[in-house]
């Protein structure tokens, strides 16, 4: 019993990040419909960019977010309107060649500049731990997971309550309307672009701590946030969260259980399941995954 | 204030408009009248700028904006009511309401005209704070025309407004476009229902296969024999 429990929280804790990360897919696929294939490899520059600021100049994790977010929000506007403005209206086809090959690009020049080696960042708090009612909690994981928490439940008072946030939720249902009501939709592509992706490089600071960063890493992300979405539903906060935690908690049954080596195979089961079940996904609002390219 | 001249319109191959030309002068209620398919809503779309034309210009107060993009056309004081309504269904009726208002020309006003618009249409005020998606069709139109509104427009183009309301609902509607142009602002309506656009448009467009083939005063185009034959059912 005190097995599945650790198992759960474990599961938990590292779903909160996939939901972060999901999230930040979510904006940029629901906003912009853009299919971004590099949205991992966001992740990966702003792990290495932990990585760097931590072994140059000695800083701590947490605190680079504060260099770190801002410089891959600009990054993620770069990408809108360099790469991904100009194909805005090309075939999801044409899209996907981008994104893919973007995601390449950036991949082999992190193996060029980096090297392949796995890196980590030490921290005098990396291996602390809470032990409540003998379950064993990692604080670093528990960071990130108050932290993705507490980022998410912004960004949902934000789409909720502002008007800049109403607009985004109006782009999202429909854009050439949103045209009409004399929304600038292409201004606000660049924001969702830029908050997609630092959304996202706050995942990949939360996960640093406790994981290791090389020029691969961002695949599987890219993978699970893609599944998240469709789980929760194209445009849906609250599902994508769940949906993040729900694949957490997935995962780490599925390793302790099964075999962490058929962790993918288990992701990819899930989505075909519900792509047939519920295409909308489990908490979507109608129309979703259909227009993630899935038609 | 608006004047169209010769534009064409293309979807692929297929020609949607062909040499259009309209003429809407200010503080009439123009309508543009005629079967399914022939172009009239590709008409308000060229307008509004959500397809672009070719050939031809499209001027407003004497300036063209054939190849603006939809978000500065609404600067200039043209709203577009979309056939079938399409409210951001999500959204509440005061957030509908408030999106509509999103340009730098009605960001201002906002307030004021929430107020006029809660006027003209008491049940979205009972309403404000149910998500769009959840009313009835009549009260979605309302509220399509009330975030039209919204933009402050000098001119508000309505596609197809009566389209699935019950027949009371549709005479409502009349009246209150009545009412709107009484307030100053000019109306371009694409209708169907021929009896109730005649009896309150000043001037009438009959478009069919994308050819304007009859223009005038109502009253004229309403005696013309072709209209009484095929549009009137006299």
């Amino acid at each position: 019993m005190e097995l599945i429990i650790q198992v759960l929280v474990s599961g938990l804790l590292i779903g909160g990040v996939y939901a972060l990360i999901s999230v930040g897919l979510n904006l940029i696929f629901g906003v912009v419909r853009i299919i971004n294939f590099a949205h991992g490899e966001v992740l990966m520059l702003a792990m290495y960019a932990a990585f760097w600021l931590n072994k140059l100049f000695g800083m701590d994790p947490y605190v680079s977010a504060l260099l770190v977010l801002p410089a891959l929000f600009l990054f993620g506007v770069l990408l809108q309107r360099v790469i991904v403005q100009p194909i805005q209206e090309a075939s999801a086809n044409m899209q996907i060649f981008a994104t893919v090959a973007l995601s390449l690009i950036l991949q082999n020049l992190a193996l060029i500049f980096w090297k392949g080696d796995f890196r980590t960042v030490q921290t005098s708090y990396a291996m602390s731990t809470l032990e409540v009612m003998n379950i064993i909690i990692s604080v670093p994981r528990l960071i990130a997971f108050l932290v993705a928490l507490a980022s998410i439940l912004l960004l949902y008072g934000f789409l909720k309550h502002t008007f800049l946030g109403k607009a985004l939720r109006a782009i999202v249902e429909d854009n050439t309307v949103a045209r009409l009501m004399g929304i600038k939709v292409d201004r606000l592509y660049l924001l969702a672009f830029g908050l997609g992706a630092a959304f996202t490089a706050l995942g990949g600071i939360l996960l640093i701590p406790f994981s290791s960063v090389y020029p691969m890493v961002g695949g599987p992300f890219t993978l699970i946030a893609f599944i998240v979405v469709v789980l929760g539903g194209l445009g849906s906060m609250s599902g994508t969260f769940l949906g993040g935690l729900f694949i957490g908690v997935v995962e780490s049954f599925g390793g302790t259980y099964v075999s962490p080596a058929l962790k993918e195979a288990i992701y990819f089961g899930i989505f075909i399941l519900v792509l047939l079940v519920r295409p909308q996904g489990l908490f979507g609002k109608g129309k979703g995954t259909e227009e993630i390219g899935l038609k | 204030m608006l004047t169209i001249e010769t534009i064409n319109c293309f979807y692929g191959d297929f020609q949607a408009l062909r040499d259009v030309s309209m003429h809407v002068p200010e503080g009439k209620i123009v309508s543009l009248l005629g079967p399914n398919a022939a172009g009239k809503s590709t008409t308000l779309r060229s307008i509004s700028g959500i397809v672009r034309h070719r050939g031809g210009r499209i001027v407003f107060d004497g300036r063209p904006i054939g190849s603006r993009k939809p978000e500065d056309i609404v600067e200039l004081g043209i709203a577009h009511v979309p056939e079938g309504r399409k409210l951001f269904s999500t959204l509440t009726v005061k957030e509908n309401l408030e999106m509509g208002a999103y340009s730098r020309r009605a960001k201002p006003k906002v307030k004021a005209n929430l107020e006029k618009v809660f006027a003209l249409f008491p049940v979205l005020s009972e309403r404000r704070n149910q998500v769009a998606g959840s009313l009835s069709g009549g009260e979605q139109q309302m509220c399509a025309i009330g975030r039209g509104l919204m933009a402050d427009p000098r001119l508000l183009m309505i596609d197809e407004m009566s389209l699935g309301l019950s027949p009371i609902l549709v005479q409502q509607m009349f009246a209150l476009v009545k009412t709107i142009a009484a307030s100053g602002v000019t109306i371009l309506l694409v209708e169907q229902q021929v009896h109730h656009t005649m009896a309150i448009a000043d001037l009438a467009f009959i478009m069919e296969k994308g050819h304007i083939v009859l223009a005038g005063p109502t009253r004229e185009i309403a005696g013309h024999a072709h209209v009484k034959k095929a549009y009137l059912g006299m």
